[in-house]
């Protein structure tokens, strides 16, 4: 065993607003330059819709991630490390800038300095690369805000696969979810075992992964690696640059700028222990559907005393001891299960989970089914399809996911017995598994979620 | 550092390596990682906000490197909630995260900048004369003027300096006062809590030399005259942690996470508390997602929702079984146990005014005011009585205004709510049903256009003789609703099934929600409030307030809240969040906005009625009276256009007038002091004689237009200004987009009390000054644009009613380029104006006209059914039968001295609002100990103020919020007037005093004040109603009580005695388009909806990049699937959208979550970035409010008449625009019109010859 430590994030989806303050002080502070104008570290979806850059959960198209081999190996979905050099030049699941979006600005200054025209003046749209004026915008960060779009083309979203979606696309069967993505700091990341210079390490200290922008050459390979399509081509500098967890924050016990920022409070910051050991064997999982509890079994139980022995043994500090047993991230991931990693299929093990959000129930017609259970909606009901969900965060597997909409579901109905009628009903917290003591937690790191609870 | 060591190591790279190799560790230099860390770095970092158009309130860190100012990140340090709530922090929105984009970019406005033209005429003329003759010369000469005027918003904008344009402004104002009178001169801020010292910059100029301050609340349509009509109250709403103590929040309309962002994780936490949401929205909007059920009703049809909601509350809570809780609430706190009378009329009973004590012999014993108590029946004998707390216990009476259960002895006394086991007769009673024909696709239903109802009812015997029958508020109000309580007749349902006006079954009809969605949402919100003691909640947005019948949606709602006991609740009540928010140290800030420490009243003008008139939109009004009237109105003379209405309101003294009178206020003034008259008969006497006039039965008089304005933290053009195309056309003058023509041949009915000229002047306006650090839309149309320094450059207060704090902007820089503040800028015209104003003024005698004030004694007007004195109903008596008459000197070249100090009038007359009063001479004296005094000769001894932090403490100093002293003095005032003692509120708080650089340190919270209905505790979280009901502070009504039931004459003759569904209005618009214009597309209609958006705060950020990025980068409309593919329209075409209005040009988004037949337009995106040129109108393509036009209510008009008085930006004609109907089509040619090109002005002349 070799514990590591590292701070992962957690995403209450149920909490985001989809309000988009986490990309927009991440970009001001990381990539309000030139060569990074398309580039968000931090961008939010609106689900169902094919993305930013668009498509990118299709690693058939995009080679990202890992490939298990018939022998049990894993290597990157691009191939050998031989074959990726051969693609440095050529690379054909490189996305390109249209996959993103062509940055543009506007001739603002026409508005002041404009002479007398026939009629009101109006900046035009130019681009950030070229410096031509554009006709069109055709794309954005954030083409399908709020569905945007036919659902035709939205439904082209990758988390369909396996669900009846035609009926979705209707106006009374709408649903909406969104999705605010980052870097994964995952523990297996593609990118780095796919960088020809060596340029991408993941940092031993708190596990955040980072492009070494002295060693980086621009080869790519990482863009096409991360299956998150989260590494970026900085065409000014000639280098790849990708979120770095805001290393200078952490460093000084600061939370992230996305997640301070998170005006939903959604995020969660907490240290992790893991068996850096079992990465290999963890990511190589026969069936996709154990990636998920597997990388979970990978947490180690900071209570522990003998993890905490070992712990202290491989250097990790006595303060990061501490914060791992009071770790809102351990709580929702390991204790509570409500807290599910971004496509375990791809084998990355991603350190950036995500509580998957109740949604309304699917239709006016069935009104009654918003007090079905102990008052609260049955998880069935729901209008977000479990299907998509799994398809999202557990590799299709809907059983957890149902698990932790009900505990959520549970949570509801346990306070509001407590609060509208004066009963603690400790069989809604059995029947999920939980105590009412347990919900009380879930309760206050969730719903009150103080600044010192969430980081 | 060198690489060299690292390669000199290469071979040594890898130390260690875990999981069998598959990972290593190794040494290499990490060096590099100081590159982020240095841009992460900041030189100093400070606290501020984004100030004026968004009601977010939230404290900002700005960061500063290098003297630039380079990104900013929410503060987290707000002073901490009780530990069973979440905490404020952090604060904050995208918009707001994208703000210092604005600082440095190329859309910020750097320099005092002028219309070229104008600029040549003024210098030309300014090298032989003086200021002000050089204006008069340059205004008076109509080629000169039409040459810059036809220019406007057509670029040709030219640097200037500082101390040319002042004078410009200087000279143009002081000519404009001599010339026209002083009321010509007007601006336009709106919403000043967010920043108010620099709105009281501009706004205390105007009011010193006698300008014209124009409202903004109901003029955006945000002002729900629902609230003043139910609660005597502009709007007072619960802070936003209080949803979290709700434990069912209905949604209805507001789209929290959108427009609320800062404050939506109170609503979406409260969920894991156990509350339960339902959402009622048209679309699948931000809120549905956090929703346990969404409910659609089709837009414009929410008041058929609530009723139908009501309905079966009342059924199942107060007829079937019987809530204690509710008939306990509402026989103490709602009008259910007045009585009303019922009149005769056509063989049925149609209900009239609340009895008052002067109805009966010897007045029930009441000497004070006894025509304004309403009567009710004690429960022990069934004897009519004059409970207490009432409009007439309010004024000439101490100690008995309060909603103690008992007499004036204090002896028990309980009302009675309902006549059903003690009645005299049941009779039909018909309610006005409107609902029997509907346009533009919404569904009529067939029932008859009266409905008889019976009620039960009692004969009684008045003073005059009369035997009268009279009924409870809640029998009639339970007969409106259709509920059959076993009184027999027609009209009433036995079963939700029933299809009779107001069953759920019928509202499934008319909203397209089930039924069993209807019914359910019901249950549960009033079985969660009967359980909680009103912890049920609704969120409602102003969408629903901008149609023209908003007052229906909103006491729909309003009766659901009061019948479920949740208004005053902790967790429970009314929560509309739109345009107004709290100011609320505002004690503090009137004496500065409106320089009522020098001079009162101020000039205070409703801005809808103002734009109504002065851009002309009354000159194409098509709806009709007839349109609108109830067919069970009181017997009288309803005939006449809608701008008559607002000009006998204005006449008796309902509403305000800008200008006031066809004369020069200031010659009349002269005139009044040369001839010793006394103002308060003689102008009363020369109005009717008809040698004086009202300048409302001309606006298009030239005398009487509006001169000059000033728009300063607003965009008029770019945002507000519903009716686009007619400010362009007739206020602005430029070239515009109407399509439509005026006059009789378009189905205008002539007006009868106003002069209708056949050619409509086109360019009121001589001097458009815009203030703003963007070129906004009203920049490119304005002749002077001054640069102002951004929200990260100047220092100001901050308050809002979404939470508890009140907080600073400070400057974290130096205004860039030649920006100065607000504060700064005013400071500098009013310099300019005292030194050029004497070439044409001196000290002036000047007149004011005043409406009768809500919380004013004058508020007792007129009891009983109004009386016009233009039409010979009686006597113009001021402050009575029409506007009181103020005499009031101004010291033109003291403007400047006077701008800079306090006056006196606080230390005579004391401070106060909503009707209490209290002595401040302690805080006067101590500000100026603190501030200093005044420098200037003119106001030597004054306390001064100076710079905007002067300013800043003036407020802190005399506001109750945030001078504990002074809230402990409020509290006793008013505990004169009601008898109970309040003190308790503000005790422990004498001693704190909060100062400008506490704030700057941390946000504070504020204190509890009588200016407030909730109050700030450790126990509570600040609910509007909280302190009527558990304090026994009556609301300000007629009643004293929350007053489902409007009795104004005037509300009975247009329908809305009690709430009612009305279709939307046929606003008439789209016919006379409709397949002329063809470009080869199918056309199809839409009704357009123009909600708050994501992107902006109303027309800010919408050209910020970092916005832009993020969206689809520039104008968008969203559209049904199904009405795309009807039209042929796929996602992100060019379309454009217009009818007679005008047009605009967007591209379209199309998307399932929008419901068929309406488009969605976020509001105020303006024509700044990326809109191609008009197809139909041949020129640039318009703005969200091209397409609309506003249309006025007679029943917003009322005044004199307690809670129905007229207060600024409180009571008032409200803009709505939502019933508008659209032509959408897919455009076939692009024109981007950013060369001079002739062929355009052909192009448009084409287009409007084929409209017409």
């Amino acid at each position: 065993m070799k514990i590591r430590a590292q701070i992962p994030m957690v995403l209450n989806l149920d909490k985001c607003i989809g309000c988009h303050t986490c990309s927009i002080t991440c970009k001001n502070v990381w990539t309000n330059r030139e060569g990074v104008e398309y580039a968000w570290f931090n961008n939010v979806e609106s689900k169902p819709g094919i993305g930013y850059p668009k498509d990118w959960e299709n690693q058939e198209r995009w080679k990202g991630g890992w490939h298990r081999r018939a022998n049990g190996k894993i290597e990157p979905r691009l191939g050998s490390k031989w074959r990726i050099l051969s693609k440095i030049f050529a690379n054909p699941s490189l996305p390109e800038i249209d996959d993103f979006y062509e940055p543009y600005t506007f001739d603002y200054d026409w508005l002041q300095s404009a002479p007398e025209l026939p009629a009101q003046p109006t900046a035009r749209p130019r681009s950030l690369l070229t410096g031509e004026q554009l006709n069109k915008i055709e794309w954005s960060g954030n083409w399908e805000d709020m569905l945007g779009g036919e659902f035709e083309k939205r439904s082209a979203d990758y988390n369909f696969a396996g669900v009846e979606k035609e009926i979705y696309g209707e106006f009374e069967k709408t649903f909406l979810m969104y999705l605010p993505r980052l870097c994964e700091h995952c523990l297996n990341p593609t990118c780095l075992a796919a960088c020809p210079s060596g340029a991408i390490y993941k940092r031993d200290e708190d596990g955040i992964v980072l492009i070494d922008q002295e060693k980086c050459r621009g080869w790519r390979m990482c863009v096409s690696a991360c299956p998150y399509k989260k590494i970026y081509y900085n065409w000014a500098s000639g280098k790849s640059e990708k979120c770095i967890f805001c290393y200078p924050r952490i460093e000084t016990g600061q939370p992230t700028v996305c997640s301070e920022t998170c005006v939903g409070r959604i995020r969660y910051l907490g240290v992790v222990l893991y068996d850096a050991d079992r990465v290999e064997e963890v990511a190589s999982t026969p069936d996709p559907k154990d990636l998920y509890p597997q990388q979970l079994s990978m947490f180690l139980d900071p209570h522990d005393p003998a993890v905490q022995a070992q712990a202290r043994k491989d250097g990790i500090p006595e303060a990061w001891i501490e914060a791992a047993m009071r770790s809102p991230v351990y709580k929702m991931a390991v204790e509570w299960k409500v807290a599910f990693p971004l496509h375990p299929e791809y084998r990355t093990l991603p350190m950036v989970w995500y509580v998957p959000p109740l949604s309304p129930i699917q239709s006016a017609a069935e009104a009654g089914k918003i007090a079905e259970r102990d008052g609260m909606p049955d998880v069935r009901s729901l209008r977000i399809p479990l299907r998509y969900l799994a398809n999202l965060l557990t590799a299709g597997d809907e059983a957890p996911i149902a698990t932790g909409l009900e505990r959520m579901l549970a949570m509801r109905s346990y306070m509001r017995g407590k609060r509208v009628h004066g009963i603690a009903d400790e069989s809604i917290a059995e029947r999920v598994g939980l105590t009412g003591r347990t919900i009380d937690e879930m309760y206050r790191i969730m719903a009150l979620a103080a600044y010192e609870d969430r980081y | 550092m060198s690489h060299f060591l690292d390669r000199l190591t290469f071979f040594r790279r890898m130390q260690d390596s875990f999981s069998d190799g598959h990972g290593i560790t190794t040494d290499e230099s990490r060096q590099w990682e100081d590159a982020y860390r240095k841009r992460w770095a900041a030189d100093k970092i400070v606290r501020s906000t984004h100030g004026v158009n968004c009601t977010g309130s939230c404290s900002w860190k700005i960061y500063v490197k290098g003297g630039i100012v380079t990104w900013e990140t929410q503060q987290t340090d707000y002073p901490r909630t009780r530990p069973d709530l979440p905490n404020h922090e952090p604060r904050g929105c995208p918009r707001g995260a994208s703000y210092s984009w604005y600082l440095y970019s190329g859309t910020r406005v750097k320099y005092p900048m002028v219309r070229a033209r104008l600029l040549g005429h003024w210098r030309k003329a300014r090298e032989t004369m003086n200021p002000v003759a050089a204006w008069a010369a340059i205004v008076s000469d109509t080629d000169k003027r039409g040459d810059w005027i036809k220019r406007r918003g057509r670029g040709g904008l030219v640097r200037s300096s500082w101390e040319e344009v002042n004078e410009i402004i200087a000279a143009a104002n002081a000519y404009t006062i001599r010339e026209y009178g002083p009321d010509r001169v007007a601006g336009f801020s709106p919403i000043p809590a967010m920043s108010m010292i620099s709105y009281a910059a501009g706004s205390r100029y105007l009011s010193l030399i006698g300008g014209t301050v124009l409202s903004f609340y109901d003029w955006y349509c945000d002002l729900p005259p629902s609230s003043p009509q139910t609660w005597g109250e502009q709007t007072d709403v619960p802070e936003s942690a209080d949803w979290y103590n709700s434990s069912f929040l209905l949604v209805w309309g507001s789209n929290v996470p959108m427009t609320r962002t800062p404050d939506a994780h109170f609503y979406t936490e409260a969920r894991y508390r156990g509350t339960k949401s339902v959402v009622i929205s048209p679309d699948y909007n931000e809120a549905a997602k956090f929703s346990d059920m969404w409910l659609h009703p089709k837009q414009g049809t929410d008041a058929a929702l609530a009723l139908a909601l009501g309905h079966v509350v009342l059924k199942e809570f107060y007829v079937d079984r019987i809530s204690d809780y509710f008939t306990d609430y509402t026989r103490k706190y709602s009008d259910f146990p007045f009585l009303v009378k019922l009149t005769q009329q056509g063989g049925r009973y149609v209900a009239d005014r609340h009895l008052r004590a002067s109805d009966f012999q010897g007045a029930l014993g009441e000497s004070e005011n006894p025509e304004w108590k309403p009567v009710a029946l004690n429960d022990a004998d069934g004897e009519a009585v004059c409970p207490l707390g009432t409009a007439g216990h309010r004024w000439g009476e101490k100690g008995q205004w309060n909603l103690a259960e008992t007499d004036r002895d204090g002896n028990p006394l309980k009302l009675r709510t309902t006549l059903k086991d003690d009645h005299d007769q049941i009779v039909a009673v018909g309610f006005p049903y409107f609902g029997a024909e509907a346009t533009n696709g919404f569904v009529a239903t067939d029932h008859d256009e009266v409905l008889d109802r019976n009620v039960p009812v009692r004969e009684m015997v008045l003073a005059n003789g009369e035997r009268a029958m009279v009924a409870t508020v809640f029998d009639l109000f339970c007969a409106n609703y259709g509920v059959d309580r076993g009184f027999g007749g027609a009209n009433v349902a036995t079963s939700f099934d029933d299809d009779t006006p107001f069953t759920p079954a019928w509202a499934e009809r008319v909203t397209g929600v089930p039924r069993a969605a209807i019914i359910q949402t019901a249950r549960e919100f009033a079985a969660n409030a009967d359980a909680t003691m009103g912890r049920s909640m609704v969120i409602l947005g102003a969408g629903l307030n901008h149609w023209y019948h908003m007052d229906m949606s909103y006491r729909g709602i309003i009766a659901l809240l009061v019948m479920c006991g949740c208004i005053g609740q902790s967790g429970g009540g009314w929560s509309h969040y739109v345009g107004q928010e709290k100011l609320r140290p505002q004690t503090g800030w009137l004496p500065l906005a409106m320089a009522t420490d020098w001079v009162r009243p101020p000039r205070q003008m409703n801005s809808t009625s103002f734009f109504y008139a002065h851009t002309d939109q009354w000159r194409y009004e098509t709806m009709t009276v007839d349109d609108i009237i109830s067919p069970v109105a009181p017997k009288g003379d309803w005939s006449g256009s809608i701008i008559d209405y607002n000009v006998r309101a204005e006449r008796m003294g309902w509403l305000p007038s800008a200008p006031q009178l066809h004369q020069n206020p200031l010659d009349v003034g002269a005139a009044l002091k040369a001839s010793g008259e006394n103002a308060s008969t003689a102008i009363p006497a020369k109005l009717q004689s008809g040698e004086l006039e009202f300048a409302n039965k001309d606006p298009d008089n030239p005398r009487n237009w509006p001169r000059n304005m000033f728009f300063w933290r607003s965009n008029v053009l770019g945002a507000s200004g519903k009716g686009h195309e007619y400010f362009l056309k007739h206020l602005v003058g430029s070239m515009h987009g109407v399509l439509g023509v005026d006059g009789p041949e378009s189905g205008v009915v002539a007006p009868q009390e106003v002069v209708w000229h056949d050619e409509a002047p086109e360019g009121k306006l001589d001097l458009m000054v815009n203030i703003d650090f963007r070129m906004s839309t009203t920049s490119l149309y304005s002749d002077i644009v001054l640069p102002t320094a951004t929200w990260y450059e100047k220092n100001d207060l901050n308050t809002t009613d979404m939470h508890p704090f009140i907080h600073p902007l400070t400057a974290a820089v130096d205004p860039a380029w030649e920006a100065r503040s607000d504060w700064a800028i005013f400071r500098g015209i009013a310099e300019a104006f005292s030194r050029v104003a004497p070439e044409v003024l001196g000290v002036e005698t000047d007149v004011v006209l005043n409406p009768i004030q809500h919380d004013s004694p004058n508020e007792i007007a007129q009891p009983f059914d109004p009386r016009d004195w233009g039409r010979g109903e009686c006597e113009p008596i001021p402050g009575r039968t029409m506007a009181s008459i103020h005499v009031i000197e101004r010291d033109y070249p003291a403007t400047f001295a006077r701008f800079t100090s306090l006056g006196p009038a606080l230390e005579k007359l004391g401070n106060g609002s909503k009707g209490i009063n209290w002595d401040t001479k302690h805080e006067v004296a101590l500000l100026a100990a603190l501030n200093g005094t005044s420098l200037q000769e003119a106001t030597a001894g004054r306390p001064r103020i100076d710079s905007d932090i002067d300013a800043c403490e003036t407020i802190l100093m005399l506001a109750p919020e945030t001078n504990g002293e002074i809230a402990v003095k409020a509290w006793q005032a008013l505990g004169e007037t009601t008898g109970r003692d309040h003190v308790h509120l503000a005790e422990g708080k004498e001693e704190e005093k909060i100062r400008f650089r506490d704030i700057v340190s941390q946000p504070r919270k504020i204190i509890s004040s009588p200016t407030w209905s909730g109050i700030e505790s450790e126990h509570v979280c600040y609910n509007a109603g909280y302190t009527n009901v558990h304090e026994l502070i009556p609301w300000r009504t007629l009643t004293g009580r929350q007053s489902l039931y409007q009795d104004h004459q005037w509300m009975r003759a247009f329908g809305e005695g009690f709430v009612t569904w009305r279709p939307p209005i046929d606003t008439r618009t789209v016919r006379q388009v409709l397949g002329k214009l063809p470009n080869g597309n199918k056309e199809i209609q839409l009704n357009i909806l123009t909600p708050h958006q994501k992107w902006g705060i109303h027309s800010t950020y919408t050209e910020n990049l970092i916005m832009l990025s993020l969206n689809r980068g520039g104008p968008a409309v969203w559209i049904s699937e199904d009405d795309a593919r009807e039209a042929g329209i796929v996602d992100n075409d060019w379309i454009e959208v217009y009818n007679i209005n005008g047009a605009l040009t967007a591209r379209a988004i199309v998307s399932q979550r929008i419901m068929p037949g309406s488009a969605i337009m976020y509001h105020a995106q303006e024509k700044l970035v990326n809109t191609v040129g008009s197809e139909v109108t041949g020129l640039r393509g318009g703005i969200h409010n091209s397409v609309t036009r506003i249309n006025m209510k007679p029943t917003h008009m009322i005044g004199g008449y307690v809670q129905l008085a007229y207060g600024f930006n409180y009571y008032g004609t409200v803009g709505a625009n939502r019933d508008e109907f659209v032509i959408v089509r897919k455009m076939s040619a692009v024109n981007w019109f950013d060369k001079a090109e002739a062929s355009a002005a052909a192009l448009r002349t084409g287009a409007k010859e084929n409209a017409r």
